[in-house]
């Protein structure tokens, strides 16, 4: 929905654009415009929207528009890279440190959901054969050291706990020596939920990092946090200097934009995001889909960049030889089949094409299960059978539809199709598929009626 | 100078709908140190209210009078310099545009040369968008009535209902907590403690039992005890997770229909440091479980909570209830002009 937004409005900026070309100073201030609100609405923070536009006007301003795209999606296509580039590697790694037990601190404001991060970090590092210990430093939340107690029993990993009389740096200090004794290699340790502005938890988590020094320090940050994200970022990075964030609750449809925010004031990796409520759900951070998410874009961007690759000038000119001449086969066929079924859904792909108006193509339903019979229909033809139809007879055509678990009726409904289609495209000699695309306004693909 | 000529202008400004005192604009507009001498003074409720706003407040309030005083005439750019600052308080692209817009239009109508001006109709503005929808009062006339508290993971439900149970308490009225929560480790055992620390009942099963059975059983508790209000907890639940959302709408069912003839909340809780997603939780939990108000939590730290403004004037909504500390008295009535006088005071 939010991608129909930017998407067709960018479109719309550049309606008026007749040639292709480069890209003026005037059209993309325009689209910029429109890129702008959807970061703001996607809660990046205003400062960091404004640099970020900057830079990203300065990069487009006379780009040469790629050839397989319109000036819409190439600008999209920069600020996507852009976004990416800005969020940095994936770097999904926790710093271990030579001399073990390693020792994690988590940090956030409270209801981040730094209690659940520690189980789920303990769960994936067991995972990866280490024996962490949680350690329940969190000592003002009523039922906090509880409910590490259980996500602890949860995962199976042991929870190091003092009650909740014993100051938390205490704790911490008793935790490490226990590792120590009871070869734990890593300690995960949960600390309070805090406002960064407390001066005097934010006093307590630096009295931790001083007394056992932290190999990792990690940012626990809600998703769906809106402008003030700059802040908190900004706070306890200064207080602890972060290693890096845990993004939460990337499981629900904000769009993300702190994510952005936490980059533009802090330069600091998001190591993990948590993507649901189980212990096993978290993963690693992938740059790139943040990067559309923010956008509000989905998986288009990814089309976008696939279409791109696949847009191979030869290949293209080959298969309209092979149209020409009808020696366009099965094998062609599903092969062209499978490339776009690659992309992504059909509807979807339709959509990304240049100089389709958007509108007209959201009544369109490419039905996807059609597309899996004919792919079923084909992978049972022997190999003879896609080179040259000619040879499917009757007894052919049974076994093909047994092979595939269609009809027989549908197996002949294909043959003629294609039969059909390669007459067709022989009466485009010459100009061949150009003449194929203008008719009419009307996409006509082969099979797609 | 400068600043003395805001005060005068501010004097002067009858027409200013906003009724405060003269002194407490004087107060505000010479020393932060008076400001602090003020809320003691004026204690209770809107004192804590201006209290833990008062980081809100300075960041609003310095910004647009330095604003102001910087320019000379009402032109473009200070329009876009107020924009950035609604944004900034999380009031959202589309809520900002619209009530840029308005200032306008009254800008126009009131003639206004002066941009200081400005300030007291955006104030103005804002304080009726909110007033529009404002109900700071519970339903909580029958015995029992029911208090359904929802919203998504980590936004301080539980904490909200000891608050809420609290305060009730402390109204003389007889109170009983429902342990709707069975999903997430803790969560009974933290709502029990709340309950303990104010000497409240808590009725609840084992961790993973069927929510809608403890609120029924919460219900049947609180006709057969007589109790005056019953609160019911709920887990945290995204609100894009069909399952749970459905799961949700069945323990509202439930509700309505034992309950029926009886008052009935059914409260939202926002995190206040929320962004726009606050808007698109509000429909979605509206829509399951027919939200009467809106509890804004977190407000003491350096969030805005301009979202609410946002959602108040999208769904109609009224804000009832405001978090602004850890304690359990920091739970306060919303009323619209003091929250909007207490960003630009």
């Amino acid at each position: 929905m939010i991608f129909e937004g930017l998407a067709e409005k960018l479109q719309n900026t550049f309606s008026k654009l007749k040639s292709k070309g480069k890209l003026n100073e005037q059209d993309v201030t325009a689209a910029m415009r429109e890129v702008k609100m959807a970061l703001l609405e996607a809660d990046v923070n205003f400062k960091v929207v404004k640099d970020f536009i900057n830079r990203v006007k300065e990069r487009a301003v006379g780009d040469e528009v790629l050839e397989s795209l319109t000036p819409g999606q190439h600008v999209i296509k920069i600020v996507k890279d852009e976004l990416t580039h800005i969020m940095g590697d994936t770097q999904s790694k926790i710093n271990f440190s030579n001399k073990p037990p390693t020792i994690i601190m988590m940090a956030g404001l409270q209801g981040a959901g730094k209690t659940t991060t520690c189980g789920k970090l303990a769960k994936l590092l067991k995972k990866q054969g280490k024996r962490p210990l949680l350690v329940a430093c969190d000592v003002y939340r009523p039922a906090a050291i509880n409910q590490l107690e259980t996500v602890g029993s949860q995962v199976e990993v042991p929870v190091f706990s003092m009650g909740d009389k014993e100051k938390p740096v205490t704790i911490a200090k008793e935790s490490v020596a226990h590792a120590e004794k009871h070869g734990n290699d890593v300690v995960i340790i949960d600390t309070a939920g805090r406002l960064h502005i407390d001066s005097n938890l934010m006093n307590e988590l630096k009295e931790i990092d001083n007394e056992v020094h932290p190999h990792e320090k990690l940012l626990v940050l809600d998703s769906m946090t809106g402008q003030d994200a700059v802040n908190v970022a900004k706070e306890f990075n200064e207080s602890i200097e972060i290693n890096g964030v845990i993004l939460t609750k990337l499981d629900g449809d904000t769009r993300g934009g702190a994510a952005l925010s936490i980059r533009g004031v802090t330069d600091k990796p998001i190591k993990f995001v948590g993507m649901g409520e189980k212990l096993d759900e978290l993963e690693a951070f992938h740059p790139d889909r943040m990067a559309s998410r923010i956008l509000g874009m989905g998986d288009m961007l990814s089309l976008i960049e696939k279409a791109e690759s696949s847009f191979d000038q030869k290949k293209a000119k080959e298969m309209e030889e092979k149209l020409r001449s009808q020696q366009f086969t099965f094998e062609d066929f599903l092969e062209q089949l499978e490339q776009i079924r690659n992309m992504g859904p059909i509807g979807d792909m339709l959509n990304m094409l240049p100089g389709v108006p958007s509108k007209q193509m959201k009544n369109l339903n490419v039905d996807e299960k059609e597309l899996n019979h004919i792919q079923a229909i084909i992978q049972s033809m022997t190999k003879d059978e896609r080179t040259n139809p000619g040879i499917i007879n009757g007894s052919r055509r049974k076994r093909i539809a047994r092979g595939s678990g269609t009809s027989v009726q549908q197996v002949n409904k294909l043959i003629k199709q294609f039969e059909q289609t390669r007459k067709m495209m022989k009466q485009f000699s010459g100009s061949g598929m150009d003449k194929l695309k203008k008719k009419g306004g009307k996409f006509n693909m082969p099979f797609f009626g | 100078m400068l600043k003395n000529l805001f005060k005068g202008n501010d004097e002067e400004n009858s027409t200013e709908p906003v009724n405060v005192s003269e002194e407490k604009e004087n107060t505000t507009n010479s020393e932060t140190e008076e400001v602090s001498e003020e809320v003691v003074s004026l204690g209770g409720l809107f004192g804590r209210l201006k209290e833990g706003l008062t980081k809100t407040k300075k960041g609003i309030t310095d910004r647009v009078d330095d604003l102001v005083k910087s320019y000379t005439k009402i032109d473009e750019d200070l329009f876009e310099e107020l924009e950035e600052i609604l944004i900034t308080a999380d009031l959202g692209v589309n809520t900002t545009m619209e009530i840029i817009d308005q200032l306008r239009d009254r800008v126009k109508e009131n003639r206004a040369t002066d941009p200081r001006e400005v300030k007291g109709l955006l104030k103005e503005l804002l304080t009726e968008t909110l007033e529009e929808v404002a109900n700071p009062t519970l339903d909580l006339k029958t015995t029992p009535s029911i208090i359904m508290v929802v919203g998504v993971n980590g936004v301080g439900k539980t904490t909200s209902i000891g608050k809420i149970a609290h305060k009730l308490k402390a109204e003389g009225k007889n109170v009983l907590l429902a342990a709707g929560d069975t999903f997430r480790a803790g969560a009974i055992e933290q709502l029990k403690i709340w309950g303990e620390r104010s000497g409240i009942d808590v009725i609840s099963h084992q961790e993973g039992s069927d929510p809608a059975a403890v609120v029924y059983d919460a219900i049947q508790a609180a006709k057969s005890r007589k109790v005056d209000v019953l609160i019911c907890d709920t887990a945290g639940r995204l609100h894009n997770k069909k399952n749970l959302m459905n799961e949700l709408g069945k323990v509202f069912k439930i509700v309505k229909r034992e309950c029926e003839g009886l008052s009935q909340e059914s409260l939202l809780v926002l995190d206040a440091t929320t962004g726009q997603n606050a808007i698109q939780q509000a429909k979605i939990f509206k829509e399951v479980t027919d939200i009467s108000g809106l509890v804004l939590t977190k407000l003491d730290g350096t969030a805005k909570g301009g979202i609410v403004i946002s959602v108040s004037k999208e769904l109609k909504v009224p804000v009832k209830l405001i978090g602004v500390g850890e304690k359990l008295e920091d739970l306060q009535g919303f009323e619209p002009k003091n929250f909007v006088n207490a960003l630009f005071d």
